[in-house]
């Protein structure tokens, strides 16, 4: 089903966040902000939550020690003890204070790479994905509202640009997409 | 929301727009190059492959090519090691301590010094490796299933927690620089008119299109990256400092070595980047984002850095006095007053004296007298890795086998070869990709931009305004 979609722009970060609550206290969906560096304070206004990134870091860096504690008790206590100097290697809990480095490493080490191929991944950012932004200008110094006709449905085509258009928009932009 | 004093001076001098700002860092690497960046890519890189063709002829031949002997095993290559281990702090320390700490001063040289800090650690990493003699068999310091019966490389020693340490620092380090860069590539590609350029720089940029919710999801991957990335900065030069704290060698053997190795990468790692800093804002013309007040927090960490380091020098002297153990203290006289006096003093002077001039206001914000400090610096801390390393074993227990160490042409060959590629390295990057963090340094210039910072209607201090008259 074609829908329309309209591009409202911005030349300031602060006038699109003050069009965005506007158009939000009139009921209208905001479905997409498009800017070339964050801008803070827009997520509550149109209704984006706050990732979850954060857990997925977290459980990547438990695996990431739950991995090396089992690895080292493996290769140095159970599979082949390695008497260094006869020091004490009889349990893992004798040894533990030399594998607290590594084991502090690769914590690190999942978490970090967990996390960031998550991010990516999560983001359908990778290499060879098409840019997805409506116009080139806003990874320079635009700023870009999306609105879609089938999200806000309670409203005809001329109330949404008019009201898009009492905000402080430099540009305007429709386009039929499938 | 960052708000900032109004009698601060301003991170962004002058008056920018967004698109000035987006213009500034993407004209370089639309233009042309200029001569001078042919010239000096020439030299770098005959440079690199000299030290190439010395390693290539140390692979072939052997370690034996250096300078070692039986006593002194280890001399150039571990001090240069820790030495470019010790200059790649600086960069994950802007980017991720001062991240943490709320400092917008070091986005505007975050990501070259991330950059820096990638391309010393690649220069780090080679020493250990073609230290192996066999460097095709590097894999064997991982925990690979081998067909010599079930024996596993040894997790009890520092040198395999090293192996960890800067393996796992260099692919986070990548990682970190590279999500940094991603909306910045794609500011380039959607400005590039050429076909080629246009091509790659889409490939690089990932498809980023600047989403709000990817926005939400960028500003916590890089809290969280940093939140890693800070201990890390501190494990690995503590790691590295093991590989001697934790020997039985009198010079080594001390509890000291994890924090003044630490302070002392710090301290190099923004010496460097001042040098290079200095010249690249100038090259660059970014002079109106990298400014006096950027090299004078740079020089408050070079001098609070430098005086731990100093300290570090003197509790060492003190401790091994106070050991009463002979051969401890035999061990730090020598370093002084032996043959080796001139690489302790200069250690001295470079390390100690240096950075105490940096008390004197004057001084610290002179971006000439910075230049020079900079480089100093970094010799005095090539220096002091010199005289742990080579002044500690020179002399051991048995003096039939006392000797010097004397480089040999390879020693100083691939030694100078790496500082060859790593100009290689940063030229490279120079050119291609953007080297000030733009979109975040779009962030700030409301709050800290010249023209935005105490004008009346974004003011913080609105009875101020008259001040700004700088």
């Amino acid at each position: 089903m074609a829908d329309k979609v309209i591009y409202a722009m911005y030349d300031d970060d602060d006038v699109l966040k003050d069009g965005a609550k506007l158009l939000v206290s009139k009921g209208v969906k905001v479905s997409e902000v498009f800017s070339p560096f964050p801008i803070h304070g827009i997520d509550p206004i149109i209704g984006i939550k706050n990732t979850r990134l954060g857990i997925v870091a977290f459980l990547f860096a438990i695996t990431g020690t739950l991995l090396a504690t089992y690895g080292m008790k493996f290769f140095m206590i159970s599979d082949w003890p390695m008497n260094i100097g006869g020091k004490p290697n009889a349990t893992y809990m004798d040894n533990i204070l030399a594998f607290i480095p590594i084991t502090f490493e690769f914590t690190v080490l999942c978490a970090a790479h967990g996390m960031a191929i998550t991010y990516l991944l999560r983001n359908k950012t990778i290499p060879g994905m098409p840019a997805q932004n409506p116009d080139p200008r806003t990874t320079d110094d635009r700023f870009v509202i999306e609105l879609r006709q089938s999200e806000n449905s309670q409203f005809s085509d001329e109330e949404l640009v008019n009201l898009v258009q009492g905000t402080g928009i430099v540009e305007l932009d429709q386009k039929e997409i499938k | 929301m960052h708000k900032e004093a109004a009698i601060r001076e301003p991170l962004i001098l002058g008056h920018k727009t967004y698109h000035d700002i987006t213009e500034d860092v993407c004209k370089p690497i639309e233009d042309k190059a200029p001569k001078t960046w042919y010239v000096l890519f020439g030299i770098a890189l005959i440079i690199g492959l000299y030290g190439i063709g010395c390693i290539a002829y140390l692979l072939g031949t052997g370690i034996g090519v250096w300078g070692l002997n039986k006593t002194i095993g280890w001399a150039w290559d571990i001090t240069n090691f820790v030495w470019w281990v010790g200059i790649g702090h600086a960069g994950t320390l802007i980017s991720a301590v001062l991240l943490l700490f709320r400092q917008k001063w070091r986005m505007a040289i975050n990501r070259s010094a991330e950059a820096m800090t990638i391309f010393a650690v690649f220069m780090a990493g080679m020493f250990p490796l073609i230290h192996m003699g066999r460097l095709w068999l590097g894999y064997w310091v991982l925990p690979l299933p081998n067909q010599f019966g079930s024996l596993w490389v040894n997790f009890n020693s520092p040198l395999l927690w090293d192996v960890f340490a800067i393996s796992t620092y260099l692919s986070v380090g990548l990682v970190f620089w590279y999500i940094g860069l991603i909306p910045d590539f794609a500011t380039i590609r959607d400005r590039a008119k050429r076909p080629i350029p246009k091509k790659m720089y889409s490939i690089l940029a990932f498809g980023w299109s600047g989403r709000a919710k990817h926005w939400n999801r960028f500003e916590l991957v890089s809290l969280v990256l940093a939140g890693l990335a800070t201990p890390l900065v501190f494990s690995v030069h503590s790691i590295v400092s093991f590989d001697f704290a934790t020997s039985v060698i009198p010079g080594w053997h001390t509890t000291i070595f994890p924090p003044y190795f630490v302070a002392g990468a710090v301290f190099s790692g923004f010496a460097m980047v001042q040098t290079l800093m200095l010249v690249m804002r100038k090259a660059m013309g970014l002079e109106a984002y990298i400014h006096t007040r950027h090299v004078e927090y740079m020089n408050i960490v070079i001098m609070v850095t430098g005086s731990i380091v100093g300290v570090a020098y003197l509790t060492e002297l003190f401790v091994s006095w106070y050991s009463g153990v002979e051969y401890e203290q035999y061990a730090f006289i020598n370093r002084a007053t032996g043959p080796y006096w001139w690489a302790y003093a200069s250690m001295m002077t470079c390390n100690v004296v240096s950075p105490q001039l940096m008390w004197i206001k004057k001084l610290r914000r002179s971006l000439i007298f910075t230049f020079i400090i900079s480089i100093v610096v970094n010799i005095g801390m090539w220096f002091e890795r010199y005289v742990i390393i080579v002044t500690s074993l020179h002399r051991d227990y048995l003096p039939s086998s006392w000797t010097m160490h004397f480089p040999s042409h390879i020693d100083i060959g691939v030694y100078v070869g790496t500082i060859g590629l790593f100009f290689v390295f940063f030229l490279l990057f120079a050119r291609f990709f953007p080297v000030l963090a733009l979109n975040e340094v779009k962030t700030i210039l409301k709050s800290s931009g010249e023209s935005y910072k105490n004008a009346p209607d974004h003011g913080h201090v609105e009875e101020n305004s008259n001040s700004n008259n700088q």
